[in-house]
């Protein structure tokens, strides 16, 4: 007990809705002067409810948290979009208050919700250090003491004089996350930074957060990335709609964080798709690896990707196939079939898998569509836009970050090589 | 009460120094002073910061600070002096607009700069945590060094035209400089922090604020001095209370006009309750505003 170093108690915040932005001098004054003559809110529009009378308009972005942190402990905070992931981050590096509760913190907090924040362009590579390093809490003793060894992390060398503005975007990340990095607090709570720079520099940075983390540090480590989440935190934290979905060992964190959120089925028809087959074949499922398409469905590289649908058939067709693409902004990436060429489709029911071996398509997020043609034209029916997958970062220690694209494919490789001074 | 027994129990329960708690509401004023002092390395960036990146690519670069305030006393001696013949007590001209216009600028220049306070700075508020009084207080050293430029421009200005013989007399007043520079920073800095905690809801006010700088320089006492008011608009213009200082300020270096000193306490303690009230709705609006910018 004597150790923990962050404790969350009954945490809450909630923002007002419609109250929110867009509001004038001149509006509140009407708004006031209609109240205190007993009229209507003039500025309501038509069939809307007065908000004065009512108290539920508000919405919780996090409601009764509470958690613990001891010394040393790296705590990975997972969950979806909207889950209240930022406002517990902004709450605990003191941007925002929080509505209820209450946290304690043990030891100087430093937290990384942005790189470079507070750079001023006009200002020079190292004016800027300076700068962004007071501004996230350290002494300019203490940059001092650290000015080469951030210089040489960012590979700056002798740029380190002139100003930002001329720097490339990438030369301004790395600075930024070479101050970031070596900022040394008791307790450090991280945003999503990892990803900056090139994928070399990516490397460095993951293994620096590693050598940070393992220097007996309290980091709170929020991300998407269950691939980082794995390799770097002991513990995880799993926020849904707001509250604490599940605190416990990262492994079992991650698991229930890839888990389904709803058990909504995407009831298929005939308004999904288009063609001349519409009322010959009819799809009645559509899911991937056991999960109905619809949801947000987020599966991690190293698991294939099975596609399961079923339907009826009305016709026989004696040389048909059934096939599903992935689309990615716009662009058809993949088109995948059920069968080999020829094969035929019997009146009745039917069932398709198709499987595409793991590792194949890089992380990101893909559009399903599902169809039927007759090789040769002439018959078909399509649904392009039918649900979406989301590949995520890999788990593979070095994997995910050597290269960028939208799919991998085996190739094979030999480098033949001499040793010996180079003519 | 029960907020500072509870502080003290927490404090038991972690039995260690360097505790900070997040609770929904802080005290109204608490400045927060100690924790401000913990970070003037910062202070000093910043203050470096508006000060250099100010002058980067400009070709005459803080002469400017020299210029404008040059400029602006040579027009208002052409315009208010030479074509409108205001009346200036019998001191030159020159002296007279210089004098107005140098502790004039030094109080615009903190207020306009710090009632941005929020809303500029809303990109940095939003991703990191530092006191935020860090930089209306950056903004009140960094004026005033621009201030200290244009000051020792005017003394040369002022040994110039007393050798020179002209009807000026500095007299022993002249010690109470920093007393009304801090006064006039007082006035700018707490009527910027309540515009600043407006802006975050109200950006109406933003527009109002240059425009109301410049009304307010015609409300206060720099191209005329107090003593060419008719009787009853004197007294109006005594309600306004940088007007005392500014007649004071010129009442030391140059030996004209009035010093009341009854009205500069009052108006010490109008600046007083402007302070108090700036507080409050800075450590109110400073909690939560990130959620209404």
């Amino acid at each position: 007990m004597s150790n923990t170093v962050i404790k969350v108690e009954d945490l809450s915040k909630y923002y007002r809705l419609g109250l929110i932005g867009g509001a004038t001098l001149r509006e509140d004054i009407n708004r006031w002067l209609a109240k205190i003559q007993g009229k209507p809110d003039p500025l309501l529009k038509i069939g809307q409810q007065d908000q004065s009378h009512r108290k539920g308009d508000e919405i919780w972005a996090l409601k009764n948290v509470n958690f613990d942190v001891k010394e040393g402990e790296i705590l990975g905070i997972v969950g979806r979009n909207g889950a209240g992931k930022s406002t517990l981050l902004k709450i605990l590096s003191r941007i925002t208050a929080p509505s209820a509760g209450r946290i304690t913190l043990k030891g100087r907090v430093g937290s990384l919700l942005e790189v470079g924040t507070g750079f001023h362009p006009e200002l020079t590579g190292r004016e800027n250090i300076y700068l962004n390093g007071t501004i996230l809490g350290m002494r300019k003793a203490e940059v001092d003491r650290k000015l080469e060894e951030i210089v040489e992390f960012a590979e700056m060398g002798k740029f380190i004089d002139t100003p930002v503005k001329r720097y490339s975007s990438g030369m301004t990340v790395r600075l930024a996350f070479a101050v970031a990095a070596h900022l040394e607090p008791e307790i450090l709570v991280i945003d999503e930074v990892l990803a900056v720079g090139d994928a070399a520099f990516q490397k460095k940075c993951v293994g620096k957060m590693q050598a940070i983390a393992g220097g007996g540090r309290t980091v709170l480590f929020v991300t998407h990335n269950m691939g980082t989440a794995a390799e770097l935190c002991d513990r995880g934290l799993v926020i849904a709609d707001g509250r604490v979905a599940y605190d416990g060992a990262i492994e079992d964190a991650i698991r229930e964080y890839l888990r389904p959120s709803s058990t909504q089925k995407l009831e298929l028809g005939k308004q999904h798709f288009r063609g001349h087959l519409l009322d010959d074949i009819s799809i009645r499922t559509l899911s991937v690896n056991g999960i109905d398409l619809g949801q947000q469905i987020l599966i991690t590289p190293e698991s294939d990707l099975v596609f399961t649908f079923s339907g009826t058939s009305n016709i026989a067709l004696k040389d048909f196939d059934l096939l599903i693409t992935l689309h990615k902004d716009g662009a058809r990436i993949v088109t995948v079939h059920d069968s080999e060429p020829g094969t035929a489709l019997l009146e009745g029911h039917f069932t398709s898998t198709i499987t595409i071996p793991a590792r194949t398509l890089r992380p990101g997020t893909y559009t399903v569509g599902l169809g039927g043609e007759r090789p040769g034209g002439g018959q078909w029916f399509a649904g392009t836009d039918l649900g979406e997958i989301t590949i995520l970062e890999g788990w593979a220690p070095g994997y995910e970050r050597r290269s960028v694209g939208v799919i991998n494919i085996s190739a094979v490789g030999e480098r033949r090589m001499e040793s010996g001074p180079a003519r | 009460m029960s907020d500072r027994s509870a502080q003290q129990r927490q404090a038991d329960y972690f039995g260690q120094e360097h505790v900070t708690v997040i609770e929904p509401h802080g005290s109204v004023f608490d400045l927060k002073l100690r924790e401000l002092w913990s970070y003037r390395d910062l202070i000093v960036l910043f203050v470096r910061r508006d000060f250099v990146a100010q002058y980067k690519q400009t070709i005459l670069g803080p002469a400017w600070h020299l210029i404008q305030p040059l400029l602006t006393t040579v027009m208002f001696t052409i315009v208010f002096g030479k074509i409108a013949q205001l009346s200036t007590d019998g001191v030159p001209p020159f002296l007279f607009y210089m004098a107005g216009t140098v502790i004039w600028t030094y109080f615009a220049n903190v207020l306009t700069a710090t009632s941005g306070t929020f809303t500029t700075n809303s990109h940095i508020f939003g991703k990191v945590y530092f006191p935020r009084l860090a930089i209306p207080v950056a903004t009140l050293f960094s004026k005033l060094i621009a201030f200290a430029i244009q000051y020792v421009f005017f003394l040369g200005f002022l040994a110039w035209y007393f050798f020179d013989g002209a009807a000026v007399q500095p007299n022993a007043w002249v010690l109470l400089t920093p007393v009304l520079l801090l006064m006039m920073a007082a006035t700018g800095f707490s009527g910027g922090i309540i515009i600043s905690a407006m802006t975050t809801r109200y950006r109406d006010l933003t527009v109002l604020v240059s425009f109301g700088v410049q009304l307010l320089m015609y409300a206060t006492p720099i191209i005329y001095p107090v003593s060419s008011l008719p009787e009853k608009w004197q007294f109006w213009v005594s309600l306004n209370p940088i007007a005392p200082i500014v007649e004071a300020f010129r009442y030391a270096y140059l030996g004209q006009g009035t010093l009341d000193l009854p009205m500069l306490g009052v108006s010490g303690l109008v600046i007083l309750v402007l302070l108090i009230v700036g507080t409050v709705m800075f450590n109110a609006i400073e909690r939560t505003f990130m959620d209404t910018v």
